[in-house]
């Protein structure tokens, strides 16, 4: 039953065997995330939504307070540097002296606007969430047996209330009584129903979520204000959101490229006038600002909130930046086979008829024996029976009975017109038939083998004590997974595949899956030892979970996605929570937490090159009275020291609003080696960031020329 | 022709030097030589140090601290009692205060920034004592922290670096006594002076007047001059003075001697990490811009001297030989200058200052890449080594991983302490050169005004900031001014290097290695080679090239082209 569930919710929200290969073909286009966006917590937006781009127009003012700015060592040397040439404007003014305070300043709201793009999608998702989240009525259990209505805020861990189809859950708990299906597309978007009862893993509910049938006792486990939706809206939003590792590492690197230039640019003066030159602050304040990194230190924060948002946009949370991080850094993956590798049903994919009987023989036998079975195996062997002979469905004549499957048995089949037919398990039906006075076909015993060594189960099929013949039934492996191993294995990531099932299957499964390594017969201690075993060599480990059992090695992974459909505990455990309870997601996870890295090397890089092209646009600027010789460093013979330096300072400027796009996309992504990756780009990057704003400065330079400012 | 030959000749040599020596100092530093044992030993004893027991980067700094405070206080004592001393035959006085305190600091750090000429005011106790011990311990000192740093990237969650005192010990008693022992041999047999006799009394009866020629104990100084790449001579005129320097065979023996521990300790680098290939990247950069500031330095000299050309004397087909050694010729004494500047030796056989300006941009550039091409002994190693990590975070980040180096991971420390280690000397270069600019005390002791004199004030600062020692000449710096800040530079781009690399060895030895995969950014590509030539060009260039345009290209400018 429950993985009907998981099937029905893969087939309609998440990358399932379809959408796994298309997004590996392209699997960080914004037009897909956008597109997969409309279903979740995510709601339709695109990245320039004109709600978000007004709003965030108000931020980027809203955010020149100094106590903001401080924050940012980089963007607050700009606003110190703004008010300093503001100070000389107003002393002396002129069109240069305005021209660089002005675009100064805009350097400043443009840096706060990159922000507040990357803020806006996650203010919006959260502002609706916050509209659903409606003050809901609890109907809470007295000591006594006696119902009372509270507010759902007034609801202590611990408490237990009464939910009948219509109701919202008022908080987050789980079931202890009854089972119910309930519409969770507050949460997920995703609107069909799933099923929810008392014991096992599926007894977590959410609050928010809305009961559609049947009536459920909920023991409530979050404190008020602390449930799945306060954490969600928090995450979405962003409110808490601290720096992560590789963040603050890359923002001492740019405050120490910070440091390091005003001492340069402060000496010019002394140097200018050894020179006996005069060198104007404005400048000075100038060539600072365009050697500082402005475009990755405008730019930094809005790529760590955009990146998170990617995640939601797949309908992931992550509980912390840390955690998409450390995504990026994983060696190795563990998957579950079920769900994740193969489809989670078994199904038949072969009719093998013995004793002389004809393949055919055994499908009609087969498929009668199926007709009353909904399993999906049982579903499948019908589905291959039309398939392979166009044996429909046909009205039964006559006296019929369905003879169901039982545990006792392990058969089930039906009677008809005199016949019985069976199928079942190769031990079962092999007893049966004798038992029937039938004999058992010499060939079987090395069928029924060889299917089961390959990974397979055998159905053996028999119509009233005559063995006809076995159906193959096949765990069948996603479509297009193996493509995906593949693009890990070629960007380092190891993949081991966990399950149940004994050596024999697993390995056949793996071999065809194309997995790295398996895990059979894996007991959560196993799971656990393996994580403990991997992360010891110094790798770090992804992997998925629902079950309560799954916790501890959730806990222990440095990535460990739970299921929404899981447990309470699970949820607890991982540090990301996969709404559409997707296996096959953890992929995607580990190519966003690399493409949040990406993108931000790529801007350093792309920042840090820039440099060049501004010292040739300055220096020469900065001592044209002085030494007229450094004219021959104006290699892009600009039109005049001022126009030089106001062009620089404009490209500066106006190269943050261009690289905002970017930022919050991310850097396309293709799964490589590292080696390809980092040529790839460090020639765009690092070669187009040395050569880019030679041509940028030269045109605003011309413009500024033409419009005859200079 | 002869100048092509001389370069493989270095380039054969120095490949031995590479497999060999490299080789050798691994064996050193594991323990594994042990021939000098019963010299080693005794020192052991008698300093009271265990020499099994190793330190943390903690204890390991102080003791490397320590050890050079009390090395400066000794040598600023010796220079300030020097009157009192023995073997004074010229009767020299003490060493005024202030050139005492920039001289001791100068051979402590393995500067050798001279502000004084040897033979008038050095007697044969100070130079022996007092200087020629700093050219053997401050060599091992650098040495010592460079290999701490590697064993810090080589060790699984470790807690120690090493001991210094073993390191220290057995840097100078297994490397650089013996080599320098067989070389100063050689030096004598080519015509370099040893003795303690006192200055040559030479009649000139020709003339009617008596000739006092300066000798001393010079052969022995100056095989550990270039091995420690020290760069301090014996006299004034430092390796222009046949009696340093008598032939070519010399020169061509001070070039390898001062190349050939920093490109044989990138061999020990690879061969301690485990990968040969690591230390052939970190070589290949250095090699790289060393053979690119060569080039253009040698391609500067081969113009004629503007000043010559103008006065209308004849063409200059050699170049501009104003201030060469004609023993030498133009481009051997551009590989030395170039060999010395790159290296933080700072020795010298031409005149710096009359080099035309391109050359003198060649000569700063190595400087302004903080020394590291392939830098000082030991020096060198460390202070690339940076460089590298600010390259593997920049670059490790684009491929979208937490940076690792040699499986280390390159975090919010590693990065504070790297971008510590590249940007101290550049700071108190620049800054002190703008005081130096600003003030009278500054400007004053200059031969030459504008671009010139500009570039003299910066080239002392780059220099001392560098611990290279070289000097362009033509500034007076034997002023309080001068001798105080220059110390003050000297410290700063000495130890304000050191212990963020000791800190960051300590770091990385405490950190336990990721196991590489395909998604493992490469170090030992020329990917890489090419990233850390960059962070080093681009960080040196961003830092000088404002100080650089005033002085040198303004210059070369001037002159009407920049290249060729």
């Amino acid at each position: 039953m429950s993985e009907q569930v998981d099937e029905t919710s893969a087939a309609t929200t998440g990358p399932g065997p379809g959408a796994g290969s298309a997004a590996g073909e392209n699997p960080l286009a914004g037009e897909h995330a956008a597109g997969r966006g409309a279903r979740g917590v995510a709601q339709s937006r695109s990245l320039f939504d004109p709600e978000i781009l007004r709003s965030a127009i108000a931020g980027s003012f809203a955010k020149l307070d100094p106590r903001v700015q401080v924050r940012n060592p980089v963007m607050f040397v700009v606003l110190v540097g703004s008010v300093v040439t503001l100070v000389e404007a107003i002393a002396h003014p002129s069109i240069f002296t305005w021209g660089i305070t002005i675009w100064l300043f805009l350097t400043v709201v443009f840096a706060n606007f990159a922000e507040a793009m990357a803020e806006g999608r996650g203010k919006a998702q959260a502002d609706t969430l916050r509209r659903m989240r409606t003050e809901t009525a609890a109907r809470r259990l007295g000591a006594a047996g006696g119902e009372e209505v509270v507010p759902a805020a007034a609801l202590a861990k611990g408490d237990l209330v009464v939910c009948e189809a219509g109701d919202v859950i008022p908080s987050d708990g789980e079931i202890v009584e009854g089972v119910a299906s309930v519409d969770e597309s507050a949460i997920t978007g995703e609107s069909a129903p799933v099923i929810r009862e008392s014991g096992g893993d599926r007894s977590a509910v959410t609050g928010g979520t809305k009961v559609l049938s049947d009536r459920i006792v909920v023991r409530i486990t979050a404190e008020p204000g602390k449930t799945f939706m306060d954490r969600m809206i928090a995450l979405v939003e962003g409110a808490n959101r601290q720096k992560t590792p590789n963040e603050i590492a890359l923002n001492i690197l740019l405050a120490a490229l910070t440091v390091i230039f005003i001492p340069v640019v402060v000496v010019l003066q002394p140097f200018g006038s050894y020179a006996h030159g005069q060198v104007s602050v404005v400048t000075l304040v100038g060539l600072l600002v365009c050697l500082i990194p402005t475009t990755i230190g405008a730019l930094l924060s809005a790529i760590g909130i955009a990146g998170m948002d990617r995640l939601v946009q797949r309908n992931v949370l992550a509980m912390s930046g840390r955690a998409v991080e450390a995504a990026g850094d994983v060696s190795t993956l563990l998957l579950d086979k079920t769900g994740t590798i193969t489809l989670g049903n078994r199904m038949a994919s072969a009719f093998l008829p013995v004793g002389g009987h004809s393949e055919e023989e055994v499908a009609a036998a087969a498929q009668l024996a199926s007709l009353a079975d909904e399993t999906p195996e049982g579903r499948s062997i019908v589905v291959l029976a039309k398939e392979r002979f166009a044996i429909r469905e046909r009205e039964l004549g006559g006296a019929h009975t369905f003879v169901p499957f039982s545990a006792q048995t392990r058969m089930s089949g039906l009677d008809l017109d005199g016949h019985q037919i069976r199928k079942g398990a190769a031990e079962a039906v092999r007893r049966w038939v004798r038992e029937q006075g039938g004999s058992i076909p010499a060939e079987l015993e090395g069928i029924v083998e060889r299917i089961a060594k390959a990974g397979s189960t055998p159905l053996v099929v028999a119509d009233s004590g005559e063995v006809l013949g076995v159906v193959e039934l096949k765990d069948v492996v996603k479509q297009g997974i193996k493509e995906r191993f593949e693009q890990l294995r070629a960007i380092g990531i190891r993949t081991v595949m966990i399950t149940g099932d004994n050596p024999l299957t697993a390995a056949a499964i793996a071999a065809e899956a194309g997995v790295d390594d398996y895990l059979a017969e894996a007991t959560p201690e196993a799971k656990m030892e393996l994580i403990k075993a991997e992360q010891s060599g110094g790798k770090l480990v992804a992997m998925t979970g629902d079950g309560t059992n799954d916790a501890p090695a959730l806990a222990q992974a440095d990535v460990g996605v739970a299921m929404n459909t899981g447990t309470s505990a699970a949820k607890e455990a991982g540090n990301m929570v996969d709404l559409d309870s997707n296996p096959t997601k953890l992929i995607d996870v580990v190519e966003i937490g690399k493409q949040l890295l990406i993108t931000r090397g790529a801007l350093t890089t792309f920042s840090i090159a820039n440099d060049i092209a501004k010292y040739f646009a300055i220096i020469p600027a900065l001592f044209a009275a002085t030494y007229p010789q450094l004219e021959a460093l104006n290699v892009m013979r600009l039109h005049s020291p001022a126009s030089a330096v106001l062009s620089a300072v404009i490209f500066n400027a106006l190269i943050i609003v261009a690289l905002i796009p970017l930022a919050l996309r991310g850097v396309r992504f293709r799964p490589s080696s590292a080696q390809s990756i980092l040529r790839r780009n460090v020639w765009i990057y690092g070669v187009g960031g040395v050569l880019l704003p030679f041509i940028g400065i030269k045109v605003i330079d011309l413009i500024l020329t033409a419009t005859h400012l200079y | 022709m002869a100048f092509a030959l001389t370069l493989v000749a270095l380039v054969v040599v120095l490949a031995l030097s590479w497999r060999y020596l490299g080789a050798y100092l691994v064996a050193v530093y594991e323990g594994r030589v042990r021939w000098l044992a019963f010299l080693e030993r005794p020192i052991y004893r008698l300093a009271g140090v265990d020499p099994e027991a190793e330190q943390s980067w903690q204890r390991y700094s102080l003791s490397l601290l320590v050890f050079s405070g009390v090395s400066i206080l000794l040598t600023y004592a010796l220079l300030r009692l020097q009157r009192f001393l023995p073997l004074d035959p010229q009767h020299l006085g003490a060493v005024t205060p202030a050139l005492a305190w920039n001289t001791a600091v100068s051979f402590v750090t393995n500067t050798n920034w001279q502000n004084y000429a040897g033979e008038t005011t050095m007697s044969y106790f100070s130079q022996m004592v007092a200087l020629a011990v700093q050219n053997f311990v401050s060599p091992a000192v650098g040495m010592v922290v460079a290999i701490a740093l590697i064993r810090g990237l080589a060790r699984r969650s470790a807690r120690t670096i090493g001991n210094f005192w073993v390191d220290l010990v057995r840097s100078v008693l297994y490397v650089l006594l013996p080599i320098s022992v067989v070389f100063a041999v050689l030096f004598v047999s080519q015509g370099a002076v040893q003795t303690l006799a006192g200055p040559a009394h030479v009649h000139d009866a020709l003339n009617g007047v008596t000739q006092v020629i300066a000798r001393g104990p010079v052969a022995s100084q100056e095989v550990i001059k270039q091995l420690g790449t020290n760069g301090g001579g014996f006299f004034g005129a430092n390796g222009a003075h046949p009696f340093e320097n008598p032939t070519g065979l010399t020169n061509f023996l001070s070039i390898v001697l001062i190349l050939c521990i920093p490109v044989a300790l990138t061999y020990t680098f690879g061969k301690m990490v485990g990968s040969v290939r690591q230390g052939v990247a970190v070589l290949a950069v250095m090699t790289i811009l060393f053979g690119a500031w060569l080039a253009v330095g040698v391609v500067g000299q081969k113009e004629p001297n503007p000043a010559v050309a103008a006065a209308g004397l004849p063409a200059q087909p050699q170049g501009n030989t104003e201030g060469i050694e004609t023993r030498f010729g133009v481009d051997s004494s551009v590989l030395y200058g170039i060999a010395s500047t790159q290296t933080s030796t700072g020795s010298a056989d031409s005149a710096y200052d009359s080099w035309n300006p391109l050359g003198g941009l060649a000569l700063m550039a190595g400087m302004a890449q903080g020394d590291v091409t392939p830098g000082g002994v030991g020096s060198g190693l460390y202070t690339i080594l940076p460089s590298a990590i600010l390259a593997v975070f920049i670059g490790g980040l684009m491929v979208g991983r937490t940076p690792e180096y040699l499986g280390k991971k390159i975090q919010a420390r590693e990065v504070k302490l790297a971008a510590l280690a590249v940007l101290a000397m550049p700071l108190a270069v620049l800054v002190l050169t703008g005081i130096a600019v600003s003030i009278h005390a500054g400007t004053a002791p200059t031969l030459n005004k504008g671009p010139q004199g500009f570039g003299e004030i910066f080239y002392a600062f780059l220099s001392q900031g560098n611990n290279n020692g070289s000097a362009f000449g033509g500034l007076a710096s034997n002023t309080a001014f001068y001798n105080v800040t220059g110390g003050l530079d000297m410290l700063v781009g000495r130890f304000a290097v050191i212990v963020p690399v000791l800190a960051l060895a300590g770091t990385l030895a405490a950190k336990s290695a990721v196991p590489a995969s395909l998604g493992t950014f490469r170090t030992d590509t020329p990917l890489f080679v090419g990233l850390v030539i960059g962070v080093i060009v681009i960080v040196g260039g961003l830092t000088f090239f404002p100080a650089l345009s005033l002085g040198p290209i303004v210059e070369q400018l001037s002159h009407g082209r920049l290249f060729g």
